[in-house]
């Protein structure tokens, strides 16, 4: 478990801690649920100290996350959340920042803030709740719908191609970039105390069942029958292997991935061995590319690599420009420029400045 | 006409007369590439350091370089330098210098009858003349018979005095300016040696350049003095400026000072949010300079995440600031409702321009003081007020911090391209005498929520991240009055809108009674202004007070709320001339405020008014016979 160093250890921490006393009002059986249980096991894991998190989020059914989690919260406003974290993160570095948003929060309305806080590798953790829909204005498709969708603002069919979030995020430069499922619990856990240990923007896409407007988008895969078939582990330093009895292995074949047999010609040898930091943003490029029905969908970490943050360079110049002028004054900043005197008598002379 | 570069062996006194002026108004006008503005400046700080009293107005196109000698490309750097208190950058000049026929023909209808005319002389080939829309030369055709027109070929003679320096062509005449600024500063009798050492410290790295621009200064200076072009020479004593310590200050440059004068006084950092806008990027870059004094800017990828960024940095508790201009605080409106609904301190700079839409980017204009005060959904009053002058914006942005943190509510700040980027002298304040405003964080968890109020001010707590106990959610939902709960019920809805209403009415515990000048008790006729029209205002005023006229004036600094006694001021007058820089915003306040039929004097012209403006309609006014109602 990773775990922070802090002069005196907090006090040991539980889920409870991080409840509030409001009513959740999610429908009953959305995923949201899974997730705020996973996020609140996982924050009394971390060992820091209670006040020091903040959840920001924008607005959407993922965005009343900050009010049901006892810690500082702020419900902003539509898309902005990277935005105002951004600034909170680079005034009080030492805190940390979360950010819950949606599929229609992150990458429509706010789609600008979200590559550009990623660009900057500002140190947010970005919990991007996808279930592919706009939920909170009841059913209209969302940038991450499939094209065809029919909803109230489609009846005829979605026309618009959708976004594939991972490969945004890696596309803007992100350091690290995981994909979770709402209700696969353990490793959902797994992954956000990979995020959280992260330094630097950590973009994280959990799918999310919305079981109102768009229920089952990810039975595909979530339904136990299918899951063996559709899902491959990323795990670094180990074989892309899934299937039922790991009879099936990705292969890198020039630049395609594709899918083998295994434990005829081909083993685990043959398998693309997953690497996570690899400098490049090839892999895991490719890896975001994995898509059904022809792949397995790829869950776990794409991507997680060492990068300055933003707030980091911001706070060395501040402290570089102290070192080297030494912390200024008011009166040197007031008195600069050509000055000159006006003397008791009216005479006018000029200072050397 | 050839010129000796180095001085005449034996100086022999020019036979230029010296001729005593109260003031004087001149006018550097050129194409966008001739660096007029930097020309103007080095003028006005040489006239500052000899003590004028002075006031400036730059005047440049939107466009970074249109095409070479059209009127379109046309910048100018206008100031008025004088040995008395003044207000205002002048009406029309008694100076012009003319660097190519298109600024010649943009400028020459404000010269005054008479006036002095220096022009470039070797601009004026027939293409130069047809891109500027001259059928005729006018050196020729005696067009410019009223006036006394100088005729110096600038850029033949800056050529030459580069000859031997290795410059190409190019190069060399980029220095034309400098030629013309060494005339002028022959012309008024002005040392060299302030722009000498200026063109050291800006060219540290190029000193072939520093020293080209220096002979060429230095060779314009000379020639004015030995070609015996001028007749006379124009004198302006100092001015009788109270005594202290002075420098001339940018609007600009005044507001970034008085930021960081508030985040000393308040012992917060500043945090500056901020998108590149004309006219307030100057304030992004000035305050990008000051790192050493705690301040962190951040160019944000637009005006909305500027003004985010900004409210995070206030949730964390920094004294946080956004600066933009009138099509940014359209974006930034919903932002800034969201500070208004969670109530957290932010100060939010808006240098006006002309609008609507990108409007005219580089001109002034006084049209956003109503998408301040109503652009935003729901009910939303902030507190707005304006500065009146350039060094003005120093104590506007000390008391707009002081007001946000103590209040816990987003201000509006409100300058205008006219002040943002014209000068004048600033007495250097006390740093020491400055209004100190610790700033009261809570800490105890002992009853704490996060909407109990201060029953004084009516401002939340301020609790930020990190404190132990003070765990809490806010956000843009309505909140239960108290415990800062997301509520729905229609009663509390109400109440929280007239507590937030209450506390920006509260504001008018700290502002001063407006005060009256001229006759306090009342009389037939005020002029109430807001903002940069103060200068055109004072003078008219104070010049048809000279003549007898009985007219008053008063100047808001505060615009919402209003000085708890704007509505006896009002009452006392039988008429109240209101001129502003648009079509009458501040006047529709007033009468639906104060049902007072005041007169509205727009003018929307983007650039400010002339103070023979304000005395004409002054005149016109109290020669009207009263209305009766």
């Amino acid at each position: 478990m990773p775990t922070k160093a802090t002069p005196e250890p907090p006090p040991a921490l539980s889920k409870k801690d991080f409840q509030t006393d409001q009513e959740v009002r999610w429908c009953p059986g959305c995923g949201d649920y899974a997730i705020l249980s996973a996020v609140q096991q996982v924050f009394p894991e971390l060992g820091i100290p209670k006040e020091r998190f903040v959840i920001v989020s924008g607005i959407g059914c993922s965005s009343r996350f900050p009010y049901y989690m006892n810690t500082f919260g702020f419900h902003t406003i539509h898309g902005r959340a990277p935005a105002v974290a951004s600034g909170l993160k680079m005034s009080r570095p030492e805190l940390e920042v979360w950010v819950a948003t949606g599929d229609g929060d992150a990458l429509s309305i706010g789609g600008n803030h979200l590559i550009h806080c990623l660009r900057r590798n500002v140190g947010l953790k970005i919990l991007m709740f996808n279930n592919r829909i706009y939920g909170l204005t009841k059913g209209q498709y969302s940038p991450t719908s499939e094209q065809g969708k029919r909803t109230a603002s489609t009846p005829s069919g979605s026309v618009d191609y959708p976004f594939n979030p991972l490969a945004l995020a890696l596309g803007a430069g992100a350091t690290f970039v995981a994909r979770g499922v709402d209700i696969f619990l353990p490793h959902l856990k797994e992954v956000l105390h990979r995020a959280a240990s992260h330094k630097g923007s950590a973009f994280v896409e959990i799918y999310q069942n919305c079981n109102i407007f768009n229920d089952n988008a990810f039975a595909y895969m979530t339904d136990k029958e299918n899951r063996d078939e559709a899902i491959v582990y990323l795990e670094h330093g180990k074989p892309l292997v899934f299937g039922k009895g790991r009879d099936k292995g990705i292969r890198l074949d020039g630049t395609e991935l594709e899918v083998i047999p295994l434990g005829g010609e081909s083993g685990e040898d043959d398998c693309l061995v997953w690497d996570e930091s690899t400098p490049g943003p090839v892999l895991p490029f490719l890896a975001a590319h994995l898509l059904p029905p022809q792949f397995p969908t790829p869950v776990g970490v794409l991507r997680a690599i060492e990068r300055p943050t933003y707030e980091q360079g911001v706070a060395g110049q501040v402290r570089g420009e102290r070192e080297s002028k030494g912390e200024g004054s008011l009166e040197d900043l007031i008195w600069s420029g050509d000055l000159w005197r006006v003397g008791d008598d009216g005479k006018v002379a000029r200072l050397d400045s | 006409m050839a010129t000796d570069l180095a001085p005449p062996p034996t100086p022999r006194p020019s036979k230029a007369v010296r001729e005593r002026y109260r003031d004087v108004v001149i006018r550097f006008s050129g194409d966008s590439g001739d660096g007029m503005q930097v020309t103007g400046t080095q003028f006005t700080n040489t006239a500052a350091l000899a003590g004028n009293d002075l006031s400036t107005l730059p005047d440049f196109p939107a466009e970074i370089r249109a095409p070479a000698g059209t009127l379109a490309g046309v910048s100018a750097f206008q100031v008025r330098i004088a040995d008395h208190d003044i207000h205002t950058p002048g009406d029309a000049p008694d100076v012009l210098v003319a660097m190519n026929p298109a600024a010649l023909k943009k400028d020459l209808g404000d010269l005054k009858h008479n006036g002095a005319l220096i022009v470039n002389t070797d601009e004026f080939s027939e293409r130069s003349l047809k891109k500027a829309g001259y059928a005729a030369n006018p050196l020729k055709d005696h067009s410019l018979d009223a006036y006394r027109v100088f005729e110096v070929d600038l850029t033949t003679l800056t050529r030459r005095t580069l000859e031997d320096t290795g410059l190409d062509t190019k190069a060399r005449d980029r220095c034309k300016n400098f030629f013309a600024l060494g005339m002028v500063y022959w012309l008024f009798s002005r040392p060299l040696d302030a722009t000498l050492e200026w063109l050291d410290r800006k060219f540290a790295k190029r000193p072939e350049l520093a020293d080209a621009n220096a002979k060429v200064l230095k060779a314009g200076h000379a020639f004015a003095e030995t070609s015996e072009l001028f007749q006379a020479r124009y004198e302006v004593e100092p001015a009788k400026l109270s005594p202290g310590t002075y420098r001339n200050i940018l609007g600009n440059s005044a507001l970034a000072l008085g930021l960081v004068a508030a985040s000393r006084q308040s012992g917060l950092p500043l945090f500056l949010g901020a998108y590149p806008i004309t006219p307030a990027s100057g304030l992004l870059h000035e305050l990008a300079r000051f790192k050493r004094y705690g301040v962190t800017t951040f160019q944000a990828e637009d005006e909305i995440a500027a003004v985010c960024a900004a409210i995070g940095a206030s949730f964390g508790g920094a004294l946080a600031v956004t600066t933009s201009s009138g099509p940014g605080i359209a974006l930034k409106a919903e932002a800034m409702n969201l500070a208004m609904m969670v109530e957290l301190p932010l100060v939010v700079i808006d240098i006006q321009r002309g609008g609507p839409s990108t409007g005219l980017p580089t001109k002034t204009e006084q049209s956003d003081l109503l998408q301040v005060m109503f652009g935003r959904n729901g009910e939303s009053p902030l507190p707005v007020l304006a500065a009146s002058s350039p060094k003005d914006c120093f104590e506007t942005a000390l008391e707009a911090c002081r007001v946000a943190v103590r209040y816990m509510v987003p201000v509006v700040l409100l300058s205008d391209g006219y002040i943002a980027n014209g000068s004048e002298p600033w007495k250097l304040p006390d740093p020491a005498a400055l209004p100190e405003f610790a700033v009261a964080r809570r800490t105890d968890p002992e009853g704490f929520t996060p909407y109990l109020r201060d029953p004084a001010t009516l401002a939340r707590p301020w609790a930020v991240p990190g404190t132990p106990g003070l765990e809490h959610r806010i956000g843009g939902l309505e909140k239960e009055d108290v415990t800062g709960n997301v509520s729905y019920d229609p009663a509390n809805h109400e109440r929280m809108t007239r507590l937030r209403a209450a506390k920006v009415e509260r504001v008018v515990a700290e502002i001063p009674d407006l005060e009256v000048e001229g006759d306090p008790d009342g009389g037939p006729l005020l002029v109430l202004g807001w903002g940069s029209t103060a200068g055109a205002i004072t003078g008219a005023v104070n010049a048809a007070r000279e003549e007898g006229l009985p007219v008053s004036r008063a100047h808001l600094r505060w615009l919402n709320p209003f000085p708890a006694n704007l509505g006896d001021v009002l009452a006392r007058f039988e008429r109240v001339l209101v001129p502003e820089m648009n079509s009458g915003q501040l006047a529709l306040l007033l009468r639906a405020r104060f049902l007072k039929d005041v007169t509205s004097y727009g003018k929307v012209q983007g650039r400010p008014f002339f103070r023979s403006e304000i005395s004409d309609r002054i005149r016109q006014m109290l020669n009207e016979v009263p209305s009766v109602h």
